[in-house]
């Protein structure tokens, strides 16, 4: 983490009992996010869970039924007017007008703000900001005729551009092939790097478990589940042992074994070497052995079953 | 903002074709005028029309009359329709929005920039029909050129009622735009309110010609549309153009002000 991150160790997002309510469906259920400087929080959620109605309430573009949401430490959408500009988004799908080219469209965004730059700063800012998504700032072509993935790193480009304190990124990667999607998440995590928390929603489980540093989950409009990823994918004291020869590994170790999956054995041990050893001196064949960690799906699968 | 949007319509090819088409009625006119040399006879036709083969200069008030009821009117409708659900629909609403700017402040230059809009039209449409007139239909008669009611107006008169002509002609397109506008922000479909809001012009007209809506009549927008021509009576004509000011004024405030509640706290969930 940055000085200037640690520096304002706060809360750059906070939820209290958000809630939005479209008749009686709760779309968003009394949500309490908590983010914080120099995080990169994943925002989990199946489609229609939820999490893009409460991107759009941290946006001010969705007004809560009840709740309070503070970004940047300020109040939303009372004061969206001097926090937006710190806050730079993707939200669904970029948008941008389809007859004039990337860099038009981006210029027109710049000069809508009440922070925008004069002339040649600006041809600066937007030659740097697509230059960081991989397009070309000298491509005249329309938009309309981008590709989904050009279309995605043009939307990624105007979120940059503001050189953002906070970025919010709803499903960042649609869209990218494999090496787009690797590109952008190196850049993402560079400029976290720099100090930029960052906010990313995504139905991408694989996404989250390699990027971010904080996760929430959101089912059915509730937050389910908020932890720091470390906490979750903590060993859990117990040892994994993968073997043909299952019974005889059961028989021996009999009391320790807490469960048996296939070929899986899960028992509580507290060196994995001596007990490797022990087993081959037994005769028992052993594929794999070593400290059990849980996958995020499993934790998630766990809370999602809870109450 | 309202530079912004202004130069987004200056880009757009859309408002250039539109302008265009604006421009090539009057044109078929002028041409099929010349060729043929049979005008409407007098009190018939479009204002003006049945004037122009002996004053070419009368061509572009000529010309104003015939776009005024029908094309003017869709070309704003189209524009006033597109202005928020078309950026709904390339999905640009959320990012000007989180931009941020001001919702009022997007329906302010929306507005601004079809007044923008109506004002180049309706310049480029008299300044094209006024050489046509020139050159197709003859010069002014010697003695200047004569308003309707038969005396002679100068060139300086004719001016500012020209220019006020023009004020009148924004004045209902605004209310046209106005309204437009409202259903704009009602929808996500441009095309949507564009059509809904000729379907309330077109509503208008209908009833105006049915003696059984006489109560309506006065609160119709499309009643006094071509007071403008009064404007060239000598002496002027005030009564109708007044009351055509109060009734477009009326649909303007009501119609913004609807738009302004609607969309100052609609949630943008496209």
């Amino acid at each position: 983490m940055t000085s200037a991150a640690a520096a304002s160790n706060g809360h750059v997002i906070r939820t209290r009992a958000l809630t939005k309510r479209y008749g009686e469906l709760r779309a968003v259920d009394e949500v309490d996010l908590e983010v914080r400087a120099g995080e990169v929080y994943g925002f989990l959620g199946a489609n229609g869970s939820g999490k893009t109605t409460t991107v759009r309430m941290l946006l001010g573009l969705v007004l809560p039924t009840s709740g309070e949401a503070e970004v940047l430490g300020k109040a939303m959408p009372t004061a969206r007017r001097s926090v937006l500009p710190h806050v730079g988004s993707l939200v669904e799908s970029p948008g941008a007008y389809p007859h004039l080219s990337g860099s038009a469209n981006l210029a027109l965004l710049d000069a809508t703000g009440s922070d925008r730059s004069r002339r040649p700063e600006r041809r600066t800012k937007i030659g740097n900001a697509l230059e960081q998504v991989g397009l070309d700032p000298a491509d005249r072509r329309p938009v309309r005729t981008y590709s989904q993935g050009m279309r995605q790193r043009l939307g990624l480009a105007a979120a940059l551009m503001r050189r953002p304190t906070l970025l919010i990124l709803d499903e960042p990667s649609n869209g990218l092939d494999p090496q787009g999607t690797l590109e952008i998440r190196q850049l993402l995590l560079e400029l976290n790097a720099e100090g930029t928390t960052i906010f990313l929603s995504s139905h991408l489980l694989a996404e989250v478990e390699q990027m971010c540093t904080h996760v929430g989950v959101l089912r059915d409009g509730r937050l389910i589940l908020q932890e720091q990823i470390d906490n979750l994918l903590r060993p859990t004291g117990l040892v994994a042992v993968r073997t043909p020869d299952i019974d005889r590994c059961t028989e021996l170790l009999g009391p320790v074994v807490v469960s048996v999956e296939g070929e899986q054995l899960l028992l509580r041990a507290n060196d994995t070497a001596d007990l490797n050893a022990y087993l081959v001196g037994e005769g028992v064949r052993v594929d794999e052995i070593g400290p059990y960690r849980r996958a995020l799906e499993e934790i998630i699968l766990e809370a999602e079953a809870g109450p | 903002m309202i530079v912004v949007e202004l130069i987004k319509m200056i880009y757009r090819p859309r408002t250039w074709l539109i302008i265009g088409m604006l421009v090539a009625l009057p044109t078929l006119v002028a041409i099929l005028l010349a060729v043929t040399d049979l005008g409407p006879r007098p009190g018939t036709g479009p204002p003006f029309l049945s004037a122009v083969l002996s004053d070419g200069t009368l061509f572009p008030l000529a010309a104003l009359g015939v776009v005024l009821p029908l094309l003017l009117p869709i070309a704003v409708a189209v524009l006033g329709g597109d202005a928020i659900a078309g950026e709904s629909q390339t999905g640009t609403l959320r990012y000007l929005l989180v931009r941020p700017v001001g919702r009022t402040h997007l329906l302010l230059a929306k507005l601004v920039t079809i007044v923008v809009f109506v004002l180049l039209a309706v310049l480029i449409v008299t300044a094209v029909s006024y050489a046509e007139g020139r050159l197709l239909l003859g010069g002014a008669p010697a003695t200047g050129t004569v308003s309707l009611s038969g005396s002679t107006l100068t060139q300086q008169e004719l001016a500012w009622r020209s220019a006020m002509a023009l004020g009148y002609v924004i004045t209902c397109m605004l209310g046209v735009a106005a309204v437009a506008l409202f259903f704009s922000t009602l929808t996500r479909s441009a095309i949507g309110a564009a059509l809904g809001t000729i379907g309330v012009l077109v509503a208008s007209t209908v009833l105006l010609g049915l003696d059984a809506a006489g109560a309506l009549h006065p609160f119709l927008p499309t009643r006094h549309w071509l007071a403008f021509v009064d404007l060239f009576r000598d002496p002027i004509l005030w009564r109708d153009v007044i009351r055509g000011l109060a009734i477009q004024l009326g649909y303007l405030t009501v119609f913004t002000l609807a738009a302004w509640a609607n969309f100052g706290t609609k949630d943008i969930d496209d």
